[in-house]
């Protein structure tokens, strides 16, 4: 018996040690980042820097920080991702809702609608065809639009709105509130995890997303989201266009340039995702689990 | 609700009048998400005729001619042309490379994480651990992209670095492409592996605890509870995932091939999306790329009905 539990508190190290390993994979990239963003340039120019930054500088974000395009395009993306979160909740609400209703008539069909969406997708080019007709192109609408409402965050959405009991909403009826109160009085207060979880889905997804931006903006520099400002920077693609152009003719600078710019990016939603991990999770099992 | 269709009213206009004067609330709601679909998810549906046809600017779409080739009708003109051209067989051979490789090692990876994750007691610590794990899902690829051409470059990347300290040689991580394609297939796993652990760990924590003490007093060690227990416990997880992820082998994103591509790897790195975007959008042969475009969504079509009726017939749930 003494032996048995001895053996199993040294496999519980070795678990320890594996999850130690796997979690260093994870981060040692972004340390290596932050530590390049606040280096010295002579350091970098050397190679020296792994995990802690040699020869503090903040050189780098000063640089970041007082450039007047990565500014707006920071604040413009903020304020889009701020947009874009409010108003997809409030689509997928008002798609969610509705459907979980037994009374509803026309359900089936409106399901099958809504379903052929999820299976079919017209194509790259119908879809910026449309985006022509629509008068989106160059049109920071585009950016807000297009993608409002996605039917899987609707499903899981769905799928919470099932969980809450009938017999909850079923009183508020007979007590004669319309279903539009039930939603606000019942439905809303009780829904907050899901709301949280599809709003840290939808926020991330804008925040992060550069694709519709490539595709659809072409002129208006000044609606590119920041995550195509940075892919446009890193990939020297207007290089002259760079305000901090001088600083990209350093070698040194240039790296803790861009390190610092990567960081700046990234860090809103490396903050506020630990604090929102006990809603995800819930809305990522209820994505896949129930239907 | 219920109790409107159990009372026989005499008129049937009234029973309705009675239903609206309740339910118009919810079509009220249903409205505008409804309205977004038809817009922007049926009405480019009808552009797909472009396929069949030639796309000429400034021309009603009814009015453009039927793809021909000198004056003779060929329907199929555009799907023949894109089948002819190299740069496409190959750019839909790599997406379905990248895919199933993205399968083969993406998929065992958050199975085999959830499975060290639940070997932990010690739950802070475990807390922490997948709080990181799930980090690299938050980053957007242009960034995942930027860390990666850093970490794995030639000679002053972190990687080679070490490498070179070991005594080993450098490795040209990204300018080779079956290099680059390791690479690739890696940064995916690294990106997922965390994310994906969740939907497993869920699974893990509905299995009846009192199956591990059984096992336990009938003298099953560690591992043979995780693959006598857990594992059967999670399989319908596993198969239904599984099957859903072979229903998008054709699918694939955008973001990560094009923010991971490099001039040096073309031959592999080039994509159906990437391809799409580069002869589609930038030099507008738009025909051509919308026939590849429902080449691409039928198949898709195809391959997730195919996913969900296995998966129906197994007996587990379709993704509808």
């Amino acid at each position: 018996m003494k032996i048995k539990s001895r053996k199993a508190v040294f496999g519980d190290w070795m678990f320890v040690l594996l999850c130690i390993i796997i979690s260093a994979i994870c981060i040692i990239p972004m340390l290596n980042l932050a530590a390049k963003s606040l280096s010295g340039t002579e350091y970098l120019i050397r190679h020296e820097v792994f995990l802690w930054p040699k020869g503090w500088d903040f050189e780098a974000y000063r640089t970041v920080l007082s450039d007047a395009k990565y500014q707006r395009a920071f604040v413009w993306t903020a304020i889009l991702t701020v947009i874009c979160t409010l108003l997809s909740l409030t689509m997928t609400a008002l798609c969610a809702y509705p459907l979980i209703m037994p009374g509803l008539k026309g359900k089936g069909l409106i399901n099958i609608f809504i379903t052929i969406t999820m299976f079919f997708n017209a194509g790259t080019i119908p879809n910026y065809l449309l985006m022509k007709d629509l008068k989106l192109l160059e049109n920071p609408l585009v950016l807000i639009v297009p993608a409002c409402l996605s039917v899987y965050n609707m499903i899981i959405m769905r799928s919470f709105f099932y969980g809450i009991p009938d017999s909850l909403r079923e009183s508020a009826e007979i007590d004669g509130a319309s279903f539009f109160k039930i939603f606000l009085k019942i439905y809303l207060p009780l829904s907050k995890p899901v709301f949280a979880s599809l709003a840290l889905f939808y926020a991330v997804g804008r925040w992060n997303g550069y694709g519709d931006a490539l595709m659809y903006i072409k002129t208006a520099k000044q609606w590119f989201p920041l995550q195509l400002l940075l892919y446009n920077i890193l990939n020297n693609v207007n290089a002259v266009e760079v305000a901090a152009q001088e600083g990209f003719m350093m070698p040194g600078l240039k790296e803790s340039l861009k390190s610092a710019i990567v960081m700046f990016s990234t860090v809103p939603i490396l903050l506020i995702y630990p604090w929102l991990q006990r809603y995800f999770i819930a809305g990522v099992t209820m994505g896949a689990v129930k239907e | 609700m219920g109790k409107k269709n159990k009372v026989a009213l005499p008129k049937q206009k009234t029973r309705w009048n009675v239903y609206f004067k309740r339910y118009w609330q919810l079509y009220a709601m249903l409205a505008l998400p409804l309205i977004y679909l038809l817009v922007f998810k049926y009405l480019p549906m009808r552009y797909i005729i472009l396929a069949f046809k030639e796309y000429k600017l400034n021309t009603k779409l009814w009015d453009m001619p039927w793809a021909n080739v000198k004056g003779q009708t060929d329907y199929f003109k555009y799907f023949k042309t894109a089948f002819g051209n190299v740069d496409f067989r190959r750019a839909l051979w790599n997406t379905l490379k990248l895919n199933l490789l993205d399968l083969i090692a993406g998929f065992p990876a958050p199975i085999i994480f959830a499975l060290i994750l639940n070997e932990l007691c010690f739950k802070r610590f475990k807390k922490v651990v997948q709080t990181i794990a799930y980090m690299p899902h938050f980053l957007s690829w242009v960034i995942i992209a930027s860390l990666v051409t850093q970490l794995f470059a030639p000679t002053e990347g972190l990687v080679n670095m070490f490498i070179a300290k070991m005594g080993g040689t450098p490795i040209p991580f990204l300018d080779v492409p079956k290099n680059w394609v390791a690479t690739y297939i890696g940064t995916g796993v690294w990106q997922n592996f965390g994310w994906g652990s969740i939907i497993y760990l869920a699974s893990i924590a509905s299995i009846n605890t009192e199956l591990y003490e059984a096992a336990s007093v009938d003298g099953a060690g560690r591992f043979k509870k995780m693959w006598h227990i857990t594992l059967p416990g999670i399989r319908p997880t596993i198969v239904v995932l599984l099957i859903m992820n072979l229903g998008h082998i054709m699918g694939g994103g955008f973001e990560r091939p094009f923010a991971m591509k490099n001039n040096l790897v073309m031959e592999v790195a080039e994509v159906i999306a990437t391809y799409t975007y580069k002869v589609g959008i930038l030099q507008l042969k738009i025909s051509l790329t919308t026939a590849i475009g429902l080449f691409q969504s039928v198949v898709g079509l195809f391959f997730l009905l195919t996913a969900n009726w296995i998966s129906r017939r197994l007996g587990e749930r379709g993704i509808w």
